[in-house]
């Protein structure tokens, strides 16, 4: 009997063993590392010498990051509030019982998502070029020939005399362009996850609250909302998670740089330049946790949050 | 409730407002593949369809396959894409593999410390990659690993999401009468896990393979900061590079990003029920 007891202890060792052998060396330990680090200057990965909170003193007075951090939140706030309702109409959209055609929109949707993100930013750095693009020959051959730039005048008057073709919209609205090229990316993708909690809802849920004569808005308000309120907050976590790590997009759209005055420079950006530019791993991590810090404020938060509207 | 011809009003009008964001949504990726057959000059001098410089007209014979060709001749992407498929296959078999085995073992096994296992598994799915980026370098770099597919395979090896979602899958699917009367058949441990677990959890096995899949192919900032020895570059990083080797040619950039993205599309094609079952398992159920 007591050998029953002993063997199945055993196998779940030897069951855990490759995971947690591999987590321990690869995400704990790195995880004690960093925290090492970011009291740390270093020089490369060996010259390092210990410099206290000096790195979040730095931190605390530099420009770049405060810019890097402000862009972040930009895109971050563009995600939660353009993208997320635009792919809850989308998803409303699909639901309609009895649409033909539901399980091709729902690819052509969610087509971009295939991409990746590095092939996405890939794409769109080549739609918005000036002279080149998708973007700039398409308006030049639409608004550029149809209307005169002349009278273009009355209406918007910083739209005078604009040479299309040339038009920088990545110099000129850097941001806008992130968040246009991710709302392409990511808003099929955010409307799949709605169309699945829209289609688990009861549907005689709906129509009863139909005959008792509720509008549509208040439909909409008192049934569709609070049903799908579960996955919506896991998307909402899901995208500021996302959001607040943005690298690639800006990092290949802008060539490896910030863009002109770092206007595109994102968190991860600055960390990755820190680190792996200058050369200054003690830094990086400095700058990791505190992207990890607001990362688990805005998580316990969206908690909070969840666990009042409950009670 | 609604009669039939509201019922019609109603889908055309979902259409009428669908088409046309379906169609934005499908121009740009019309326009790489179009501008992936044109040559530098008809990519700046057309839209779409590359027209002749003299008259106007549309002219199909300008499309060309040369930038398809400069690709494996003089970018090496060849070499990219075997590393890819490597380091994606590899990666998605072994880290499902450990998932799987430890979301048995912390689902169905009752040993000492099994709380706190469980606990540090789910603590670690909320530290953002980016942290462990600068630490991992530094690690590589005493391991020797940096610059070796080891040092790119084995730490990805072993994600907390993925030991989570298998003893999620696990708890459901995997009753514990099951192994107790296998147990009793008297069926090794292994065999348990081999021929009884691992078909009763099959649909995340899937899922997570291809999720795993993908997000390696797609991965570029690992890459990018552990590999530097071109040959050994993912599609990713060498794609991206591209872009300040070949600046101006266009055409070879787009030719690129197209060749990298097929097979994924197609594997996604292929499989697609499964990976939206995977992608939403964990927020429907939630």
């Amino acid at each position: 009997m007591s050998a029953s007891g002993t063997r199945p202890a055993r196998t779940a060792a030897v069951f855990l063993l490759p995971f947690f052998l591999v987590f321990g060396v690869f995400t704990v330990y790195p995880l004690i590392l960093s925290a090492i680090l970011a009291v740390q200057q270093t020089h490369g990965p060996e010259y390092a010498t210990f410099v206290g909170i000096d790195n979040f003193a730095a931190l605390a007075r530099d420009a770049d990051f405060h810019k890097a951090v402000r862009n972040t939140i930009v895109y971050t706030l563009g995600s939660v509030f353009i993208q997320l309702p635009l792919a809850l109409g989308l998803a409303m959209l699909l639901n309609r019982p009895g649409l033909t055609g539901r399980g091709v929109y729902r690819l052509i949707f969610f087509s971009p998502q295939l991409m990746g993100l590095v092939f996405v930013a890939m794409l769109a750095a080549l739609v918005f070029e000036s002279r080149t693009g998708m973007l700039n020959i398409a308006l030049d051959r639409t608004i550029g020939r149809v209307i005169d730039p002349g009278t273009l005048l009355f209406w918007i008057p910083a739209l005078e005399n604009i040479d299309w073709p040339a038009f920088p919209w990545l110099q000129t609205f850097i941001m806008p362009m992130l968040i246009i090229a991710s709302l392409w990316m990511y808003v099929g993708y955010n409307m799949v996850y709605f169309l699945a909690a829209l289609q688990n809802i009861d549907r005689s849920l709906i129509e009863a609250s139909a005959v008792d004569g509720a509008g549509p808005l208040t439909r909409f308000w008192h049934v569709t909302l609070p049903a799908i309120r579960p996955v919506g907050s896991f998307v909402v976590l899901l995208s500021v998670i996302g959001s607040l790590q943005l690298f690639e997009l800006p990092y290949i759209i802008l060539e490896q740089s910030g863009g002109p005055q770092n206007r595109g420079l994102t968190i991860v950006m600055y960390l990755y330049q820190s680190g792996f530019e200058s050369g200054d791993l003690g830094y990086a991590s400095a700058i990791g946790w505190v992207l990890a810090l607001m990362l688990i404020v805005l998580a316990l938060g969206q908690i909070w949050i969840m666990r009042r509207e409950d009670r | 409730m609604h009669d039939a011809s509201t019922r019609r009003m109603l889908g055309i009008a979902s259409h009428a407002a669908l088409v046309p964001l379906a169609t934005v949504t499908m121009l740009p990726l019309l326009w790489l593949v179009l501008a992936s057959f044109k040559t530098a000059e008809d990519f700046a001098g057309s839209v779409f369809l590359p027209t002749d410089p003299d008259s106007g007209a549309i002219d199909l014979t300008r499309f060309t396959i040369a930038n398809y060709a400069r690709l494996f001749t003089e970018v090496g992407l060849g070499r990219a894409m075997i590393n890819s498929v490597f380091l994606a296959s590899t990666t998605a078999i072994l880290a499902t593999l450990c998932s799987a085995a430890g979301g048995y073992a912390l689902a169905r096994f009752k040993f000492k410390g099994r709380g706190t296992a469980t606990l540090l598994v789910l603590a670690a799915i909320i530290i953002p990659p980016p942290l462990l980026l600068a630490p991992s370098y530094q690690l590589l770099f005493h391991l020797g690993l940096l610059d070796t597919f080891t040092g790119l395979i084995v730490p990805a090896t072993a994600p907390a999401f993925g030991i989570f979602l298998f003893r999620q899958a696990t708890r459901q699917s995997v009753p514990e009468s099951l192994i107790e009367a296998a147990r009793i058949d008297g069926a090794s441990e292994g065999r348990i896990f081999l021929s009884l677990v691992l078909p009763l959890v099959r649909p995340m096995i899937g899922a997570f393979m291809l999720l795993t899949f993908l997000a390696v192919w797609n991965n570029f900032i690992t890459p990018q900061v552990v590999m530097q020895t071109p040959e050994r570059y993912p599609l990713s990083v060498t794609v991206a590079q591209m872009r300040g080797l070949h600046r101006q040619d266009y055409g070879l950039l787009m030719a690129g990003t197209l060749v990298s993205v097929l097979p994924v599309a197609g594997l996604f094609l292929m499989l697609q029920r499964e990976f939206i079952q995977g992608l939403t398992s964990g927020a429907v159920k939630g």
